[in-house]
């Protein structure tokens, strides 16, 4: 794999980088989904954010990634039991993938020579602990979407499949990203996403430029171009850590849970997945902001990014559903 | 035009990876015949793919016959592990799952460029957009006059790549392309970093030390006419341009010196716009209309039954599904050794449930035609039983041809789904005949239910077709009270609407005498319009079932 263009050196787009940098808080927030142009960095940016993100401390040879050697799945013969260091996982899902390498099958080349009946690990395995990235996710088959909602879902990967019985843990940041215009996602998948934003390329010409530039210098001189955006990648890195030690301290008020579903009420989102999605959003925020308590502005704030792809569509608003969000969090937020 | 081309697939020759590739629109012909002799004597291995290419020739795979004769898995390597030259042939077909593929591929940074051999004949055949987007040169050489290209020598080619990283780049270039791209409309920012990295090539094998006025003017004139949205307007003073503005460093004052590009931009505006094609408005027109219907998701399911065979699935044999026999082997096969144990020992073949493997197929869908049906006191007391004649013809020709039939009413002051989407003619009959009729035209209700009915069908893989009944005379809007104005408004924004999501309509006029509010609102669904003649059902159903066919 190549080096990751820095995170800070992105020029605009701050919706998609606050909602991914809100994902790196709390992993629970369940994924991020990025709709737009081609052309307007989002494989750069996750790319981009996982390299900034810390390296996660591991069990060496556990294919799950497990962070103390207790935690190993009895069906992994695993030697190297020491921690290391590695990287946060971000695992590809290329379109093509068929249903075995994703999560996992029969051991083919043990069962061919040795005759054993063993596991081998598919993708979900291997992006335990941290992110799965689906480019293009409109154009995914149907049958693995299904099985990635259901694990994403539930955190566990349960393979019964030739003669194999097996469960593994995996919980990941699902982040996908397409281009609405080659087909729409089904609502039942649109949800499971907790964030989503939309892009476009920008529109001025000044940013455009510097889009350009930047992007020039990184491909001529990638080290220099690395080493000038380190430092400002750092002080994301530090606060998003600071960010997930104050999170469980930053309070939320019995008042604003009401704001939360007032809003989720006056938009007529299904379910109350919205909700819990947007109050664990704001504070994310609020922690990333060092605030001890969420206030309404953070609330108002994230709002769109948790709910605007929950809304039903409404024939006559030709505003987009950003601009309804909008509206409701004036009429209930005043 | 094939100086053009010489210089771009040199270039592309020069920076494969920088590039993305070219795509070379024309059919079959002496020019496409000279540009493809060009292509194979370039340096560097070139692989020919086509639109069909499985996943595993693309990405590499299990190869199961060797992995069985030598006891341990052999892959086969895909064409994504060794850099080369791809050359989709067909390139017009390609669809967008392949299309994204190869996208990945060239965005992965291997080494890979893609030359797309594009024959499409009219403006919605033609390369994906999200894959033509990564491709820098845009080529349509000029038919009558083909000639050889005359291509640098590798020689001069592998001299010209090793330069490429000492090409210096003057200040203001970057700007003034930037510049350039927005004047056209180019939306997309892959444009201008192809348009200098293309400058840079050029200079690179012309052996200049930095990009001047000339290579940035040939790469713009390659790069951009394609891709043009819009004609520029008028030259108009433009704060931006870099060309006012004094030179902020001193050092780059000496490349001005030099000769960098102080090139008027009124001069690269003109020289481009020179190269744009003719019907570049009719082009983004016939774009934006097939974005709007989408890759067509709905006009294509997968089922088990008919159609264009897909890769087979694993599952269960149920009524309905069908084994492919070859598949299930072929997964069984490596199994075999291991299965033949105990009391199995000595059976032939093995198989076990979780090999079976099911045969899919890629069907064209089902058509839905949605009769939308205005019972109103305005539209339907004098016209509404002739309506319901037509309506009935129309559902026997439907039943001959398998379409599935969905009945919508909109009177009073709502729109009511009289008939879910249904092969049964007995109960759309059913229903049509005890359709009330009274009340005002809420057009805009009706057509919402429209709306969604259409959405749930596409969802489903069918294909809605719509058939308005209406004198357009809307009185009620969505509110619920009755204004005209607003009504007839509400209307035109939903029909507009509808028209985004590509569904294809007829509208027949039920009134009296024929007025223009329902020739608005069908213009505003794209749909044809029909007026109602006197008192023959039969001519409607044939007039509609020509405007749907056609």
């Amino acid at each position: 794999m190549t080096t990751a263009f820095p995170f800070s050196a992105i020029v605009g787009q701050d919706d998609m980088k606050q909602a991914l940098i809100l994902t790196a808080i709390d992993p629970g927030l369940g994924g991020v989904l990025v709709f737009g142009d081609r052309g307007t960095g989002k494989s750069t940016a996750v790319r981009a954010l996982a390299a900034l993100l810390p390296p996660i401390r591991q069990v060496a040879g556990c294919p799950v990634n497990s962070a103390d050697p207790a935690d190993i799945p009895d069906w992994a013969q695993v030697s190297e039991k020491e921690l290391v260091e590695r990287p946060t996982p971000v695992v590809d899902l290329p379109l093509g993938v068929t249903e075995d390498r994703v999560t996992g099958a029969l051991d083919i080349e043990r069962a061919l020579t040795r005759g054993e009946k063993a596991f081998e690990p598919g993708l979900l395995a291997r992006a335990n602990r941290g992110y799965l990235y689906i480019d293009e996710v409109n154009l995914l088959e149907d049958h693995i979407v299904d099985l990635l909602l259901d694990v994403a879902q539930s955190g566990v990967n349960a393979v019964e499949r030739e003669g194999l019985s097996i469960r593994h843990p995996a919980r990941f940041v699902l982040v996908g990203s397409g281009n609405p215009e080659e087909g729409e996602l089904r609502p039942q998948l649109l949800d499971r996403f907790g964030l989503s934003v939309e892009v476009a390329s920008p529109t001025d010409i000044d940013q455009r430029i510097e889009v350009v530039r930047r992007r020039d210098a990184f491909e001529s001189d990638t080290e220099s171009f690395l080493a000038y955006w380190q430092a400002e990648d750092a002080r994301i890195r530090d606060a998003i850590l600071a960010a997930r030690q104050a999170l469980r301290d930053t309070k939320a008020t019995d008042d604003l849970l009401r704001d939360c579903a007032q809003l989720a009420v006056a938009l007529g989102t299904d379910g109350l997945r919205g909700e819990l999605t947007l109050l664990k959003a704001a504070r994310a925020l609020a922690a990333y902001e060092g605030e001890g308590a969420v206030s309404r502005e953070h609330l108002a704030r994230v709002a769109p990014l948790a709910l605007a792809h929950r809304l039903r569509r409404d024939p006559l608003d030709e505003a987009g559903t950003g601009a309804r969000v909008a509206r409701a969090v004036a009429d209930v937020l005043q | 035009m094939t100086t053009a081309a010489a210089r771009a697939l040199a270039a592309l020759a020069i920076d494969p990876g920088g590039l993305g590739g070219l795509v070379l629109r024309t059919r079959v012909g002496p020019a496409r015949g000279a540009f493809e002799n060009a292509l194979t004597r370039l340096p560097g291995e070139a692989r020919r793919i086509h639109p069909a290419i499985s996943d595993s020739q693309l990405f590499g795979g299990l190869n199961i016959a060797a992995s069985l004769a030598e006891g341990r898995p052999v892959s086969d390597p895909g064409l994504i592990d060794m850099p080369c030259r791809l050359i989709l042939t067909m390139a017009e077909r390609t669809g967008p799952g392949l299309a994204a593929r190869l996208a990945r591929i060239l965005d992965g940074c291997t080494g890979h460029c893609l030359v797309a051999l594009d024959e499409g004949a009219t403006a919605e055949e033609a390369v994906p957009r999200a894959l033509a987007d990564r491709l820098a040169f845009h080529i349509e050489p000029d038919e009558g006059r083909a000639k050889a290209l005359l291509l640098p020598a590798p020689a001069d080619i592998d001299a010209a790549r090793a330069r490429l990283s000492q090409v210096k780049t003057p200040q203001d270039t970057l700007p003034a392309l930037t510049a350039l791209a927005a004047r056209f409309g180019i939306e997309s920012l892959r444009a201008p970093l192809f348009a200098l990295r293309a400058a840079r090539a050029l200079a690179a094998l012309d052996g200049a030390e930095q990009i001047i006025d000339a290579h940035l003017q040939e790469a713009a004139e390659l790069v951009y006419p394609a891709r043009a949205t819009q004609i520029p307007h008028a030259p108009e003073p433009e704060p931006d341009l870099p060309e006012d503005q004094p030179p902020p460093t001193p050092d780059q004052s000496d490349q001005d010196d030099q000769g960098a590009p102080d090139i008027p931009e009124e001069i690269l505006v003109r020289a481009i716009a020179a190269l744009l094609p003719a019907d570049i408005l009719e082009r983004s027109a016939g774009r934006s209309r097939t974005a709007a219907s989408g890759s067509g998701a709905g006009n294509r399911r997968a089922g088990n039954r008919r159609g264009r065979p897909l890769p087979p699935r694993s599952g269960r044999p149920n009524a309905q599904a069908r084994i492919d026999t070859v598949a299930t082997l072929r997964a069984a096969a490596p199994w075999q050794t291991l299965r033949r144990t105990g009391a199995n020992k000595h059976r032939a073949v093995i198989i076990h449930p979780s090999d079976i493997r099911l045969k899919r197929y890629e069907d064209r869908s089902d058509r839905l035609l949605i009769f939308a049906v205005d019972a109103s006191g305005s539209a339907a007391v004098a016209r509404l039983n002739e309506a319901k004649g037509a309506v009935e013809l129309m559902l026997a020709q439907a039943y001959a041809r398998r379409d599935q039939v969905a009945l919508i009413a909109f009177r009073g002051d709502r729109a009511d789904e009289l008939l879910p989407p249904t092969r049964s003619l007995v109960q759309a009959k059913r229903q049509l005949a005890s359709l009330p009729g009274g009340g005002g035209t809420p057009l805009a209700a009706g057509l919402v239910a429209v709306t969604e009915l259409a959405r749930h069908a596409t969802g489903r893989g069918l294909t809605p077709m719509l058939v308005l009944l209406t004198d357009g005379r809307a009185n009620i809007p969505l509110s619920g009270e009755a204004d005209r104005k607003t009504a007839l408004e509400d209307a035109e924004t939903i029909a507009a609407g509808l028209n985004m999501q590509g569904i294809a309509g007829v509208l027949i006029d039920t009134s009296n005498r024929p007025a223009d509010q329902a020739q608005r609102i069908a213009a505003r669904l794209g749909a044809r319009y029909i007026a109602l003649p006197r008192a023959d059902a039969r001519v409607i159903s044939t007039a509609v079932s020509e405007a749907l066919d056609s």
